[in-house]
């Protein structure tokens, strides 16, 4: 019988994936909810000494596969490992990272192995109770209470909700045929789970039978590996722009405002694919997922798309020309204003009041 | 070489909205495209026929008025099209998509298979990946570049945070990023051509052989859509009009400081 929640753990470079901590946190959750427990797949090369950690931020057990094969991702040996992985231990949930990593290893395990797999979720269920309060208090349906009360309670799949069409519908996915039931989860949306020193697994080594043979492409050169990428996920406050900052240079007062509040920069999609600003700064649908204390909306408009990339920040101040966008009716606050003009002043404005001026 | 693309018509979701009295799609009157990746897909396999001659075949599953996605490609310069469309293809997931789809690659053979990586409706990724497991060939995901040397592939795989150029030898499947190119217009001529040519319909009779029945379809995909919904926007705050710049200003700072925001 299938059972427990893995976690596919992504490591770059060795470097543990922010991601494979929230999914463990979240892991740890539904495990709570089944009564079942939390098992890490961590591979790689040489990273055995990564599993303590993976430990004490919730996992029971943590199995290593270790193989130089494994050392740079490539699709066919990292599916062969987790397949072998799903065959030897049976698991009833597996997690991956909706990465650039996780997106391509995961529907190829999945159709290996024969069963679904469900992309990009952005919230998981076992318990129909927490999911039906989640229907009344978040969504739509609490419209229609009798499609959430006339849920079955002794349901324990995994109901796997994630946005489609851009972000205009959400939908929950289930897998009820085979196992494991698989998902992707995206980055930035599972709370992170607090690290306790003092809790104890098993670490195990697997032996997935890998050679070096089962690489199919060849890497001829690695790129970029060493520049510092901005995470905007962790951002506590993002000053983002959208189309009303005009141009590259539009963005420069966002830059010195971001500075005085310790945040960064991030954008809409139309900065990026105007070429304004870098592709790892877009928020939305098509970039990240963000929920940092404080967005600032610099004349973005709030397409849909966007919308479900930021909605869940806690505060959110909206400055545009136009009181009718969208974006005004999800602010916290809306200025109907110059962003050029306001922008400059709120920074010097912060500026002073941090020196101890009164504005 | 023998490239064949697989494209998908989807509504442009930049223009779906929601009833918020029944909590669906409103898709009439949206307009129906070929989903961007999918397109840099076509632009590149045109790119690498006139670099390596060989033909480029489209292919699209859908209901019937996915034809006109093909007529695009057509007109864009494909040499041949084939459409997948049956009742019996309605309501399969990626799973059960990927088995159709390959079942067709099969018949229809092929040296290298582009798809989009991801597309606009669905935004799941995972056609392509389990497509290329169904054949058993090699995938490049997320490629940005892509070039052919002699029966190999040289692409350049984006990651997050780095790039890997990677050499794959044919038969393979690569998943195509927007970015990878500017895909051409329609030509005039292009156009005139696109409603000559045939397109190869293929239903479930003319599948039924390549695949399993069993999984395709609603009853074989092996997930299942469980509730859909919208979401509740948050409840609308302030909207201030009318203010001065240092107005602005201060209504702002009141917020910041009040939420211990500096």
């Amino acid at each position: 019988m299938s059972k427990d929640i893995f976690v596919v753990v992504e490591q770059r470079g060795g470097a543990v994936q922010k991601v494979s901590i929230e999914l463990i946190g979240e892991a740890s959750r539904l495990a709570a909810d089944l009564g079942e427990e939390v098992t890490a797949v961590l591979l790689g090369h040489q990273i055995a000494d990564r599993a303590q950690a993976l430990i004490q931020y919730g996992a029971s057990r943590v199995l290593v596969i270790d193989h130089p094969v494994l050392e740079h991702y490539t699709t066919e040996p990292y599916v062969k490992a987790v397949t072998h992985v799903i065959k030897t231990y049976d698991p009833n949930i597996m997690l991956f990272g909706a990465t650039s990593i996780g997106r391509d290893m995961a529907p190829r395990v999945a159709g290996r192995v024969h069963t679904g797999l469900t992309a990009d979720c952005t919230r998981l269920d076992v318990d129909v109770a927490k999911y039906q309060e989640y229907l009344r208090t978040s969504t739509s349906l609490s419209l229609q209470p009798e499609r959430i009360d006339s849920l079955d309670t002794s349901d324990r799949y995994l109901k796997m909700t994630r946005p489609a069409f851009g972000g205009n519908v959400m939908a929950t996915i289930v897998c009820r045929k085979y196992s494991p039931q698989m998902a992707t989860v995206r980055p930035g949306v599972m709370e992170m789970p607090q690290r306790d020193p003092a809790r104890t697994g098993e670490v195990v080594a697997v032996d997935a039978g890998l050679t070096m043979e089962d690489q199919n492409v060849t890497i001829l050169d690695v790129a970029g590996n060493d520049k510092k990428v901005v995470d905007i996920t962790e951002a506590k406050v993002l000053v983002s722009g959208g189309r009303g900052v005009g141009g590259p240079e539009g963005y420069e007062p966002l830059r010195a405002l971001a500075a005085e509040l310790g945040g960064e920069v991030s954008s809409s999609r139309i900065g990026v694919d105007s070429g304004w600003i870098e592709k790892n700064r877009q928020v939305g649908q098509t970039g990240k997922t963000v929920h940092p204390g404080l967005y600032i909306a610099c004349g973005i408009s709030g397409a849909i798309q966007h919308l479900a990339g930021m909605e869940d920040s806690e505060f959110i101040i909206a400055i545009n020309r136009d009181e009718t966008c969208p974006m005004m009716k999800i602010a916290d606050l809306g200025i109907v204003g110059d962003l050029k003009v306001i922008i400059p002043k709120l920074t010097e404005a912060i500026k002073a009041y941090k020196a101890g001026q009164v504005i | 070489m023998k490239i064949v693309v697989c494209i998908k018509q989807v509504p442009d979701t930049a223009e779906v909205k929601l009833d918020p009295k029944t909590n669906t799609l409103i898709r009439e009157g949206v307009p129906s495209i070929i989903n961007h990746d999918d397109k840099a897909g076509l632009e590149a396999a045109l790119r690498l026929r006139e670099q390596c001659g060989g033909t480029v075949s489209a292919l699209c599953m859908g209901p019937p008025q996915a034809e006109g996605a093909l007529r695009e490609a057509l007109a864009m310069g494909v040499d041949e099209a084939y459409l997948l469309s049956a009742r019996e293809f309605g309501g399969s997931d990626t799973y059960a998509t990927a088995t159709i789809i390959a079942a067709a690659l099969r018949k229809i053979g092929f040296d290298l298979i582009i798809t989009g990586r991801q597309a606009i409706d669905g935004d799941t990724a995972q056609v392509g990946p389990q497509i290329a497991e169904q054949l058993h060939i090699p995938q490049v995901s997320y490629a940005e570049e892509l070039r052919a040397e002699g029966d190999s592939m040289i692409v350049k795989r984006q990651f997050e945070d780095c790039s890997h150029l990677l050499k794959v030898a044919t038969p393979c499947l690569i998943t195509a990023l927007s970015e990878l190119n500017e895909p051409r217009y329609m030509s005039v001529g292009g156009i005139v051509d696109a409603y000559e040519k045939e397109i190869t319909v293929w239903g479930f009779e003319d599948l039924k052989e390549a695949f399993n029945p069993d999984w395709i379809g609603l009853q074989g995909s092996p997930t299942n859509v469980f509730q859909s919904f919208g979401k509740q926007l948050r409840a609308p705050g302030v909207v201030l009009n009318s203010l001065s710049a240092d107005e602005a200003v201060e209504a702002i700072m009141q917020r910041l400081i009040q939420r211990h925001l500096i």
